[in-house]
């Protein structure tokens, strides 16, 4: 009981860290049809970014300024680069952002060497929140979960409630009409681009210290956000919402779970020998399937279900 | 009107096969140098495998970002073949090992295969991608097949001499390796021209056209990627000869990214263009790896520029100079290109000063400051390279602005006098 609640929790907060990332991905797949190959190099730039303004001006200050300045870096990529290449169609732009990804991590190779670096919990996070039987669980993951909800709440309300939301809104389904009444449509292009990056950047500003920030931080998160997406459907902010949770829980769980089809097998009273057929398979443990399970789980999920959990088109 | 035109032989198809044949053979003869060898060798498999991806990404409009999985997979039932075959299970010549490699590729391709052609485009380049990390990710479950870490390794060095070829001096394997790569660039060329190559073509143009018309889109990318399959793992195998060790970065997503910047700089428009490109990416690999540690840095630049400014890649670079010099009006862009060329060359070296000082600063500021480049020796603590590197780079950059407008106003010119002759 008390390993699944620690776990529950550990899931939720992951979920919602990725759901950080898959949203941005997901409302500017939305509206521009890019898919962003460099969503997580945003993620990565963000850490980075909180780690070296954490040291000039602390903690506090870089949790705001950090995803701003993503924001803007996003938004020059938009500007400069994918409305270059939008003439040339949606393969361009993914191929555009492919490259910039290869960029971006040799940047940071460049400016911040090839090792992981210190960025730390703040000490004012440090510490436990409360204590759930035995374990004490980190006032850090709380935090995350607080900035992450607030972040969704925020989305949502601006999304629904203000006026540059009603429009992105009506730019998702009839740019041109849209275009028609007078609205900049590339100009909401771009603030739509700069603020999924700078979400992106946030969920880096507190994902980087609960994890750890290095250069194969893009690399080890982008194909999981993608996974989140296609499995969400593509388009679906509920969807990704549902799928982040999922995984999130898919990837928490299944790394403590030491439990192989042997044991199974072993309880039925069928022993499995190194001879047995397929040993290697029937002897592999939860948590070593761990990594291919939410790409197991995509390929299901295109073989069943295409459009994904609650997407509303294929492809 | 247009007339028919029959011509039973194709000369300047022949000149253009047997010229790079001829080239291939030689090559290794004239160019004697110790690593180069290796290099022509690793271009040689390259050109295979750029070329197997380009029936996705150029014949069939399929862009993937885990192709490295059937040349992966390819290449690990090869190193297990040969295995097998040195310790006698079964009999098979070295020289066809690369067959077993294809098959494994092909037989991969059916599996997933299936799954991700059912959608073209963004989709399939996502599912792509999550094959790619699933079957990454199962190399290291699998330490039995994948061999973990270290990989598997192997001895392509077995059995009988036949007419003095026993694979042991590379010079054997390179043509070996020239050997597979003619055959596969002929049969991947000749597969452009079936009716099956040619729907590939209809369905990465107008899929909903092709489907009106009777044909089964999802069919046609099926068999064009299982074909595509096949030609990966057969340059899987001729890796695994080529290296004798087969480890999980074979199916890595950094091989399956170097593939497609290799297909796309080439130009995946042309079927030549794969051929040029893996040239230079292997060339630049080498050539620029060697000089620094940044190399990656500049492929991405160049890749990202390619996608920005020459999307058709290098080969379109050079095919659409054909009609110019046709007309005798080359010498129009001499002055203009020669000004890009100086003010570019400035560009560039302000900024590979800065990249360049940059890692040096972040790697070893504190130890070593004192750095040589371009033959200057200075201290990267000091202001004065700095300002020079970014003077440079800003310089540069403006006045090759400069430049480029002339080569875009020179080439509107062109265009405008090639218009006014084709309507007299």
């Amino acid at each position: 009981m008390e390993f699944f609640l620690i776990s529950m929790l550990n899931s939720v907060s992951y979920g919602l860290l990725l759901f950080m990332l898959s949203s941005g991905l997901t409302i500017i797949f939305s509206m521009m049809g890019v898919l962003n190959f460099a969503h997580a190099s945003f993620y990565m730039i963000g850490a980075y970014f909180a780690y070296q303004l954490s040291g000039w001006l602390g903690f506090w200050p870089a949790l705001v300024c950090a995803p701003l300045l993503v924001g803007i870096v996003g938004m020059a990529v938009e500007r400069y680069g994918l409305r270059t290449v939008h003439k040339y169609g949606h393969v361009a732009e993914l191929l555009f952002t492919f490259g910039l990804a290869y960029l971006i991590e040799e940047a940071v190779h460049l400016i911040w060497g090839r090792s992981s670096v210190p960025y730390v919990i703040p000490p004012s996070l440090e510490g436990a929140a409360f204590t759930l039987f035995s374990t004490d669980y980190p006032l850090y993951r709380v935090f995350m979960m607080v900035v992450s909800v607030s972040m969704l709440i925020g989305i949502y309300l601006t999304l629904t409630r203000s006026r540059i939301g009603l429009v992105i809104q009506a730019a998702l389904t009839h740019p041109q009409t849209v275009e028609t009444l007078g609205h900049n449509v590339p100009r909401v292009f771009m603030l739509v681009f700069g603020g999924g990056s700078a979400l992106a950047g946030l969920a880096g500003v507190i994902g980087g210290n609960a994890f750890i920030t290095e250069p194969g931080m893009a690399a080890a998160v982008g194909p999981i956000v993608f996974v989140v997406v296609v499995v969400g459907g593509m388009g679906s902010l509920a969807g990704a919402f549902l799928a982040s949770l999922l995984i999130g829980t898919l990837q928490t769980f299944s790394v403590a779970l030491d439990y192989s089809f042997a044991d199974l097998l072993a309880k039925l009273g069928i022993s499995i020998g190194p001879d047995t057929p397929l040993a290697a398979l029937w002897d592999l443990t939860i948590a070593q399937t761990g990594p291919v399970l939410p790409y197991l789980l995509m390929v299901l999920m295109l073989i069943f279900r295409p459009k994904g959990i609650l997407g509303t088109r294929e492809g | 009107m247009a007339k028919l035109k029959y011509r039973p032989i194709n000369l300047g198809r022949w000149l253009v096969w047997g010229g790079t044949a001829l080239v291939m053979i030689i090559l290794p003869l004239i160019l004697t140098a110790g690593f180069t060898l290796t290099l022509l060798s690793q271009i040689g498999v390259g050109i295979i495998f750029a070329l197997s991806y380009n029936m996705l990404l150029g014949q069939g409009g399929m862009l993937s970002f885990g192709h490295a999985v059937y040349s992966g997979l390819g290449a690990y039932f090869t190193v297990h073949a040969l295995n097998l075959i040195s310790q006698g299970a079964f009999h098979f010549p070295v020289t066809l090992a690369p067959i077993i490699g294809g098959l494994a590729g092909a037989t991969f391709g059916v599996i997933f295969g299936y799954v991700t052609t059912k959608k073209a485009g963004t989709t399939f380049a996502m599912i792509s991608l999550g094959i790619g990390e699933m079957v990454f990710a199962c190399s290291l479950m699998f330490a039995g097949f994948f061999g973990g870490e270290a990989g598997v390794s192997t001895n392509r060095v077995m059995g009988q001499s036949f007419l003095g070829i026993t694979y042991g001096p590379s010079i054997q394997v390179y043509y070996l390796i020239v050997g597979w790569a003619l055959v596969c660039m002929a049969a991947m060329y000749a597969w452009t021209q079936t009716p099956l190559g040619r729907m590939a073509n209809a369905v990465r143009d107008n899929p909903e056209r092709a489907e009106f018309v009777g044909y089964d889109t999802h069919m046609v990318r099926f068999l064009t990627l299982v074909l595509s399959g096949f030609f990966a793992g057969i340059a899987g195998g001729l890796s695994c000869i080529n290296y004798e060790i087969v480890t999980a970065e074979n199916v890595g997503a950094a091989a399956s990214g170097g593939v497609l910047i290799a297909t796309f700089i080439g130009g995946a428009g042309f079927f030549f263009g794969p051929i040029i490109g893996t040239i230079v990416f292997f060339t630049m690999v080498t050539a620029v790896g060697a000089m620094t540690k940044a190399w990656l840095f500049y492929l991405g630049l160049l890749f990202l520029i390619m996608v920005l400014y020459a999307p058709g890649g290098f080969a379109s670079l050079i095919l659409m100079h054909v009609p110019v010099i046709k007309a005798r009006l080359m010498r129009r862009l001499l002055l203009p290109y020669a000004a890009a060329l100086v003010t570019g060359a400035v560009l560039m070296a302000g900024l590979v000063s800065v990249v360049e000082m940059t890692y040096h600063f972040s790697l070893e500021a504190g130890t070593a400051p004192g750095m040589k480049l371009f033959g200057f020796a200075f201290n990267v603590t000091s202001a004065t390279p700095w300002t020079v590197a970014v003077g440079l780079l800003i310089g540069g950059f403006v006045i090759s602005r400069f430049a480029w407008a002339a080569v875009g106003r020179a080439w509107a010119d062109i265009v405008h006098i090639l218009q006014d002759r084709a309507v007299v």
